[in-house]
């Protein structure tokens, strides 16, 4: 036992020799460590309190994110209706060669229009009458003509005031595709409707 | 004969025509032009060399002379003053005027030797001093038939081609009697804008203020001014414009509605034009002197009266109406009475005619017929009231007179798009007048004069 108690004092005065010739470096040691740990500690502390900040931030940026797209939402089903009230208004008609009367199959099409001139009593709107290229030049605005007057007569037959309608006629000159085919061609032998005044706040028809 | 065989019948003779490169449609008549030579020179001052030749070009394109080219150029005249001998037989030989021949004049030319090439005309351009000569030869009679003198502006000036068109139309005069169309231009559109070109292809000018679409250019009988239609905020206007100064007026009444193909009287004090309301397209007439006095001429109330044209006397007007279902030419007094059919038509086999253009001299009515689909040019004869078709191959529409009454501008897409060509009706010769795409609406002008401004 005498043996171990000396071998371990022994053990311990060579640590302490050891520790002695370690020299100034000896106290400085447990010092780094403590510093670590506090900034470790309120780094934690820190990073604690940054996620509690960036979570608050994310979730009133999120309530906001929300309440503007719920705002969002229902102003775009707004103006997606009045974009789909003003399309269905704008959607155009087309004629036969070198005529001017209204085909069965835009019958729908023009209803469509008199309900929303119905249900907008301050829309007015311009009737364009327009060609293909095969006719005269010339002849084809007295021809656009007929068919912008084709439609507004329609209109009016159907109780809208003459008043809210202009009309006019472009002949073949605005074509609205190029080609020189039937294909081009029925394109472009038609009316356009575009709104002149009243048209901010389309009402759907009821 | 059937329509269908007598149109594949002018087809093919349309394109057959056109593989040769020069004559369509008509019948051409052999023989009846006087020859001309050109007489070759070297030199002689700026500027002559060009005025040579655009003298030559419009003579060539009055398609009233057998322009002929001599080979070698100066050799021939120059070998020429040895003493003409004259063959007993020619057939001026029985003319007094041995003495001109004479080898004592160094100026004679060598009359026999061109009558052999087949002139009947030899023309000189020289110059001395600042006056340009054009010596005017009759070979028949072995003389000169007439000098004229022109003193040219320079090259590069405003006016200079004119000048020298105006100089060619003076030999043709002193030639044949009648004027030549060579001071003349066209106004057309293109891409909405309206240009003038020489009737020589030559100087092609915007002449449209705005950029705004325009269409339908029509000349005022002086060549000073013209009008033409404008697309603004929805309606058709029509503007009267001075040529010179390019300033322009609306006309009285116009902007109320779509106005189109204004026309003016003979006189210029009336313009007619189409005007489309919500009854249609009528016809109606203002008088432009005093921008007043607006008169409605045709109540078409279920069929359409448009494309007014004024006869030259200014009695009559002749105009496109739909009141037999398709358009179709009538005609009508000035003043809106007596309304009449005027180029006969089979009712449900001819198809819709437009455009109508009266020639100066009275006696023609050009315009476009479709035809199986296409558009092709006619002419109505005023006095027997018959149709004649012009042109066959490809679409050819919207024609306009010349002042000699036998050349039309007209648009044809014969070469793979639109474009402008001249036809004479007399040879059947055809030449483009453009060579770019998209032109169309020409408006052949009158004889222009010389322009008031360079006239001191």
């Amino acid at each position: 036992m005498k043996s171990v108690s000396l071998l371990l004092v022994l053990g311990l005065s060579a640590a302490v020799v050891a520790s002695s010739c370690g020299g100034s470096k000896a106290p400085e040691n447990p010092v780094p460590n403590a510093d670590s740990a506090a900034a470790a500690e309120r780094a934690r502390q820190d990073s604690i309190a940054a996620a509690q900040a960036e979570a608050d931030r994310l979730a009133r940026e999120e309530a906001e994110r929300v309440a503007r797209q719920r705002e969002a939402d229902s102003l775009a089903a707004l103006s997606r209706s009045a974009e789909e009230v003003r399309n269905m208004l704008a959607s155009m008609i087309h004629f036969d060669l070198d005529r001017s009367n209204i085909r069965s199959d835009d019958m729908g099409a023009l209803d469509q229009k008199v309900a929303i001139l119905q249900a907008n009593p301050d829309l007015r709107i311009r009737v364009g009458g327009h060609c293909d290229e095969r006719g005269s030049d010339e002849y084809n605005l007295a021809l656009g003509n007929r068919r912008a007057q084709a439609a507004k007569q329609y209109l009016v037959s159907h109780g809208i005031d003459a008043s809210r309608i202009e009309t006019q006629s472009w002949g073949e000159e605005r074509p609205l595709v190029d080609g020189h085919d039937e294909g081009a061609w029925s394109q472009n032998r038609r009316a356009e409707f575009e709104v002149t005044s009243g048209g901010d706040n389309l009402r759907r028809p009821s | 004969m059937t329509p269908l065989l007598l149109a594949a019948l002018l087809v093919m003779q349309d394109t057959s025509a056109i593989d040769r490169g020069v004559r369509i449609g008509i019948v051409y008549r052999p023989g009846v032009r006087p020859g001309l030579v050109m007489l070759p020179r070297s030199g002689g001052g700026t500027g002559l060399d060009s005025v040579r030749a655009m003298i030559s070009r419009d003579l060539d394109y009055s398609d009233r002379f057998e322009i002929i080219t001599l080979p070698g150029g100066d050799s021939i005249r120059l070998a020429s003053s040895s003493t003409p001998t004259r063959s007993p037989s020619s057939r001026r030989s029985s003319s007094a005027g041995t003495s001109r021949a004479a080898p004592a004049n160094p100026g004679a030319l060598n009359y026999p030797l061109y009558q052999a090439l087949g002139a009947d005309f030899a023309l000189d351009v020289t110059r001395t001093g600042d006056t340009t000569l054009a010596t005017l030869h009759d070979v028949a009679a072995a003389d000169v038939r007439r000098t004229l003198r022109a003193a040219l502006p320079p090259p590069g000036s405003p006016d200079y081609r004119q000048a020298v068109h105006r100089l060619g139309d003076q030999v043709v005069q002193a030639a044949l009697g009648v004027t030549g169309i060579g001071a003349t231009r066209v106004l057309f559109v293109r891409d909405g804008k309206v240009y003038q070109i020489d009737q020589d292809g030559a100087d092609q000018k915007l002449v449209s203020s705005t950029n705004r679409q325009a269409m339908s250019p029509a000349w005022a009988a002086d060549g000073r001014h013209f009008a033409y239609m404008e697309f603004q905020a929805g309606k058709g206007w029509l503007f009267l414009q001075d040529m010179a100064t390019g300033k322009r007026i609306p006309v009285s009444s116009t902007g109320t509605a779509l106005d189109f193909t204004p026309a003016f009287s003979p006189d210029q004090l009336t313009m007619a034009f189409s005007r489309a309301t919500e009854e249609g397209t009528d016809l109606y007439s203002i008088n432009v002197k005093s921008n007043c006095c607006l008169r409605r001429l045709t109540v078409g109330r279920f069929s359409d009266n448009l494309s007014p044209t004024f006869s030259p006397d200014g009695q009559r007007i002749a105009f496109v109406s739909t009141r037999p279902g398709l358009p179709q030419i009538y005609v009508m007094a000035a003043d809106g009475t007596d309304q009449q059919l005027f180029a006969p038509f089979d009712y449900g086999v001819t198809g819709s005619s437009n455009a109508p253009e009266w020639s100066p001299d009275g006696q023609s009515v050009a315009f476009h017929r479709d035809v199986a689909g296409t558009l092709q040019v006619f002419v109505l004869d005023v006095r027997t009231r018959t149709v004649r078709q012009l042109t066959s191959v490809g679409r050819n529409e919207d024609p306009t007179w010349a002042p000699d009454s036998r050349h039309l501008a007209f648009v044809s897409d014969r070469s793979g798009y639109r474009q402008l060509w001249i036809i004479d009706l007399d040879t059947g010769r055809i030449r483009p007048l453009l060579q770019q795409s998209g032109a169309r609406l020409p408006a052949w002008s009158p004889r222009l004069s010389e322009a008031p401004s360079t006239t001191p």
